[in-house]
């Protein structure tokens, strides 16, 4: 019994729709958003932190903040002489008041959803 | 070559060690990674606010003579404003940080026969009582309820599974929960605030927002004087020399949970 080209033809059956989400995907790719500062924002110049740092790590930054601020009443997140209220609605939305352009932007590229929102207050936006 | 027990238990032995000293390496790699992220933070500081009002053990003396039912509605409607309470309708979903209750109800223990007329009737401020030993602390399992430095009985929400435990383990019911979504029945959102979410406890934080700026609570400031907030642990507060000079009670006192709200009765 010789079942070789069936067998062939299975194979490249499997393969084409193993593989049919890479292919029917490739360069449908969009590239990174950039997040949007706002006015504000731009005018500060400066975040709490440099930009690499804050993109990299304004998740544990933010988590630091929560902890102290919650567990321990440190409130206050002094930096090279400056001293910020380590608020998410009260300090760091003072300056980037764009929700939608600076925070959901990325988060929906990568798909991350936090949860921040559910309780903390974000400003409205005006378009 | 020969496959015999005694090849088979070398090979074994160094497989093992291989193994053994990979794993050796990964963690010595991931400690690097961990020193160095906490080094970028060292530089930065946390610290209390500079006005912040501290103690070492916050507790509260309410006047039960000088309270009155529009002092009580005026001091709910202050904290539930500025927490962002939501008032739903239907009584099952209800939150309450702090409420007024009968004595009948607020002093179960003290229920005398012939009790003064004045206190049948009146109107009783009731809230957390931010107890010395919080039996709901004990009972929470995820740390979501602590117990801060200053005594003052705390919620995380960020932490809270909604369980539910500290609300059976809480003598007081001071504890309510979000069966709905409090964002739908809040009428004037507080900005400076954040609210709950679906499923998760809350009780009244004796203000712990406004002690940080070097506020009293917002029930006190509404109370006219009925209510006297301070440190139990400074023998020269003014709660102390109230609980000096008057006969003071506390709720379920026999219980052990050492509430530090007192009521002058």
């Amino acid at each position: 019994m010789n079942d070789k080209p069936k067998i062939i033809i299975g194979l490249i059956i499997f393969f084409a729709v193993f593989t049919f989400p890479f292919w029917y995907n490739h360069g449908a790719a969009s590239s990174a958003p950039e997040p949007l500062l706002s006015d504000k924002a731009k005018e500060a110049k400066h975040c709490v932190r440099d930009a690499d740092f804050m993109r990299k790590e304004h998740m544990q930054l933010l988590d630091g903040w929560r902890d102290r601020t919650v567990r321990d009443a440190l409130r206050v997140y002094e930096i090279d002489g400056k001293e910020y209220m380590a608020s998410l609605s009260n300090t760091c939305m003072e300056c980037h008041s764009n929700k939608a352009d600076f925070c959901d932007r990325c988060h929906e590229y990568t798909s991350v959803e936090p949860y921040c929102w559910d309780c903390h207050k974000y400003p409205k936006e005006k378009k | 070559m020969e496959n015999n027990r005694r090849s088979f238990l070398k090979f074994a032995g160094v497989s093992v060690l291989g193994l053994g000293s990979l794993s050796l390496l990964d963690g010595l790699t991931s400690d690097d990674v961990i020193a160095s992220s906490g080094q970028t933070s060292a530089e930065a500081t946390y610290k209390k606010t500079a006005n912040a009002l501290t103690a070492k053990r916050w507790g509260m003396v309410i006047d039960t003579k000088k309270l009155s039912g529009k002092i009580c509605r005026k001091m709910e409607k202050a904290c539930h404003q500025i927490h962002n309470v939501p008032h739903h309708e239907n009584k099952k979903h209800e939150i309450k940080w702090i409420w007024e209750a009968h004595y009948k109800h607020v002093f179960p223990g003290k229920q005398d026969e012939f009790l003064e007329e004045r206190l049948k009737e009146l109107p009783i401020p009731v809230l957390c009582n931010h107890c010395a030993n919080p039996p709901c602390v004990q009972a929470c399992p995820t740390q979501a309820t602590f117990q801060r430095e200053d005594g003052i009985v705390l919620m995380d929400f960020h932490r809270c599974i909604g369980c539910r435990f500290c609300m059976a383990a809480c003598p007081y019911g001071s504890r309510s929960f979000n069966f709905r979504d409090p964002r739908e029945a809040i009428a004037h959102e507080n900005e400076k605030f954040p609210t709950r979410m679906k499923g998760v406890v809350e009780k009244c934080n004796f203000c712990a927002e406004r002690l940080a700026v070097g506020k009293q609570p917002a029930c006190v400031e509404a109370s006219k004087g009925a209510l006297v907030f301070g440190d139990l642990a400074d023998p020269n507060s003014e709660v102390r020399q109230l609980l000096k000079e008057n006969y003071a009670i506390r709720r379920k006192q026999n219980l052990g949970s050492n509430p530090s709200v007192y009521y002058l009765v």
